[in-house]
């Protein structure tokens, strides 16, 4: 049985009456217990939104139009009050992009592991300093930071650090489920590469499910073991990373892909996407990529493709599908 | 320039705006022994320095890299050369002006000459004012021009930068643009007064990477089509490698390697260019040959 598991989810934002975006788009997605996904897009294709939803984090204007969103079975998208925050005791947990800013400037960092254990404490769970200071430390030291920053104050750690302590706070009660939603934007490229290398490697350790959100391919592939491309609210491609890289299916990927270049290499041709991305709060008719697509027909002006399924993985590309089941006629 | 540039979808039309009346040369500038010590505060009270003897030159129509993590002092010295800040020892020179030295006056007719590219196009860019009102003040301010010459100026600027048609562009509010159009606005806001030397820092770093080449490629341009020179400062290596043939690599205020980008890229000696290097997630870099399509 997935993990997580989304059918048909939409999500609107309402910013006033009678306005509509349709931020993410009839999404289905299946996560099994101990994958590490990546969400690919950029900014505005819905990738936070989604992570929100599924997490059941989205506030006004922001609802969810449709769907159902299962955890471990039990279906969470219209949960409430107490039963959902039973779910979120162990079930999931959230890295946010701000997250480095996240943290109360008043409390030190043993406040703040404080807080979550006596907020969601079972009965007769010892809560006295010297047990919370050894839980925080633990904690801490698994983020690779010295136990003595539980005494500090946020605006004493760098920016790293205050990521790291986010983090920290997550793996806090063990969830089954993280997303981490940006979480080395903010960061410089050197500290980005080591919090993504504490990510993978709680990840691989705890075998907890992870959903990783960038708008960084490179970060993501380096990362992830799935990666799930997203674009106007849809999801567009669904491959495994190593395959992604060496063949990726979707238009759109491809041109993400072309974004990258080795700087060592003789020769950098480095490619970009002309366009933007549609309004969403118009109604789609077709391909929402037809319009920056080198590989633009007729059929994708008028028809929005479906996600199927292409040797590795999926993607919703009229062109590619027609070309992978003529290769497979020949084949056959 | 070594790196070769895919055909660009925002390529401005052919002579979009006029070179500078009088073809006057770029006066180099000369950044020479450049210390930066600031007193601190407080329970550690030892002096901080950000940057440390550093000493460079940039040639008319060069563009040089500065490149380092956060705090190595890649931002001092930006500073330092726009003269919002003074070295402590060391001196700036442009052509015959003294950087540290200027006044008022002085640096109002420097800032003519030296403008900045900021990182955050959503904190560069007045929200109250639109598009036309940003570009139009400095061609006032700096050239004098009128308001109705600084209208014309400010769509062949928009056009030169890719915001076309611009007559739309020229009406909108920032909230109206996304970051890689607003950056487009703050490059042409500095293109405004005619400047020999542009500072750009971090300009594509808060963009999302398929808004990127298209902000390099115009840099690029502007550089080979203007003569602009360029200091670009950045994290990125890239981005370094695309616009730059020259590269500074700073580490903790002092230049532990410098060279030709490509070269020093290529041939990386100092170890903290190793691991800036090995830091950069391209999704080529576990591949033996990198094969782009």
């Amino acid at each position: 049985m997935a993990l997580l598991e989304a059918k048909a989810v939409n999500v609107v934002y309402e910013p006033n009456r009678g306005q509509k975006i349709w931020s993410v788009r009839d999404v289905d997605l299946r996560l099994e217990q101990g994958e590490f996904v990546g969400l690919v897009g950029e900014s505005g294709c819905g990738k936070s939104t989604l992570g929100f939803a599924l997490t059941r984090m989205l506030r006004p204007p922001a609802h969810l139009e449709g769907g159902i969103i299962s955890f471990d079975g039990q279906d969470i998208s219209a949960l409430e009050g107490e039963p959902l925050r039973q779910q979120r005791r162990n079930g999931f947990a959230i890295v946010l992009q701000s997250g480095m800013n996240a943290l109360n400037p008043v409390r030190d960092i043993a406040h703040h592991f404080a807080d979550i254990f006596r907020a969601h404490a079972r009965d007769g769970e010892d809560l006295t300093s010297g047990v919370l200071g050894t839980r925080g430390a633990a904690l801490l030291q698994s983020v690779q930071l010295d136990p003595d920053v539980l005494g500090r104050f946020p605006h004493e750690l760098s920016g790293g650090m205050r990521q790291r302590v986010s983090i920290a706070l997550a793996l806090a009660l063990q969830p089954r489920l993280i997303v981490f939603d940006e979480p080395t934007t903010a960061l410089d490229v050197i500290v980005q590469g080591a919090v993504i290398k504490t990510i993978k490697d709680l990840q691989a350790k705890n075998s907890f499910t992870a959903i990783l959100i960038s708008h960084d391919l490179g970060v993501v592939l380096d990362a992830t073991d799935r990666v799930m491309v997203m674009y106007a609210g849809r999801i567009v491609e669904d491959q495994p990373s190593a395959e992604l890289l060496r063949g990726p299916h979707h238009p759109y990927t491809e041109a993400l892909l072309g974004c990258y270049a080795d700087p060592r290499a003789d020769e950098i041709h480095l490619g970009g996407i002309a366009g933007s991305p549609p309004d969403l709060s118009l109604p789609q008719t077709g391909c929402s990529f037809a319009a920056r697509c080198p590989l633009v027909e007729d059929v994708c002006r008028s028809i929005d493709p479906e996600l199927t399924a292409l040797g590795s993985g999926t993607a919703a590309c009229h062109v590619r599908a027609r070309e992978f089941n003529a290769q497979m006629k020949v084949r056959s | 320039m070594t790196a070769s540039l895919a055909s660009s979808p925002h390529q401005a039309p052919a002579g979009g705006l006029r070179p500078s009346e009088s073809p006057s040369v770029v006066p180099p500038l000369v950044v020479e022994s450049v210390t930066k010590t600031y007193a601190t505060r407080g329970r550690h009270k030892a002096p901080v320095t950000a940057v440390d003897d550093v000493s460079f030159a940039i040639a008319p129509g060069a563009a040089i890299a500065l490149v380092g993590a956060s705090g190595s002092g890649k931002s001092t010295l930006a500073k330092m050369i726009t003269g919002s800040e003074r070295p402590t020892r060391g001196s700036i020179r442009f052509g015959d002006t003294a950087v540290e030295s200027l006044r008022t006056g002085g640096l109002r007719e420097y800032h003519r000459r030296v403008q900045m590219v900021f990182q955050d196009p959503y904190g560069a860019l007045n929200p109250l004012h639109t598009v036309a009102y940003t570009v139009s003040r400095p061609c006032q301010n700096f050239l004098g021009l009128s308001a109705v010459a600084a209208r014309d100026r400010v769509f062949e600027l928009l056009e030169t930068v890719g915001l076309t048609p611009p007559e739309q562009f020229a009406a909108k509010l920032p909230h109206q643009l996304s970051g890689g159009q607003r950056q487009r606005v703050v490059i042409a806001r500095a293109l405004a007064c005619e400047p020999d030397l542009i500072v750009a820092d971090e300009p594509v770093s808060m963009l999302d990477v398929s808004m990127r080449a298209g902000i390099l490629r115009l840099l690029a341009r502007l550089r080979e089509e203007r003569g602009l020179s360029l200091l670009y400062i950045t994290h990125d290596l890239l981005g370094a490698r695309v616009v730059t043939d020259e590269i500074l690599v700073l580490n903790q205020g002092r230049v532990v390697e410098r060279g030709q980008t490509k070269y020093v890229l290529q041939h990386p000696g100092d170890e903290y260019t190793i691991k800036l290097l090995d830091a950069v997630a391209t999704p080529y870099a576990a591949q033996e040959s990198p094969s782009l399509t």
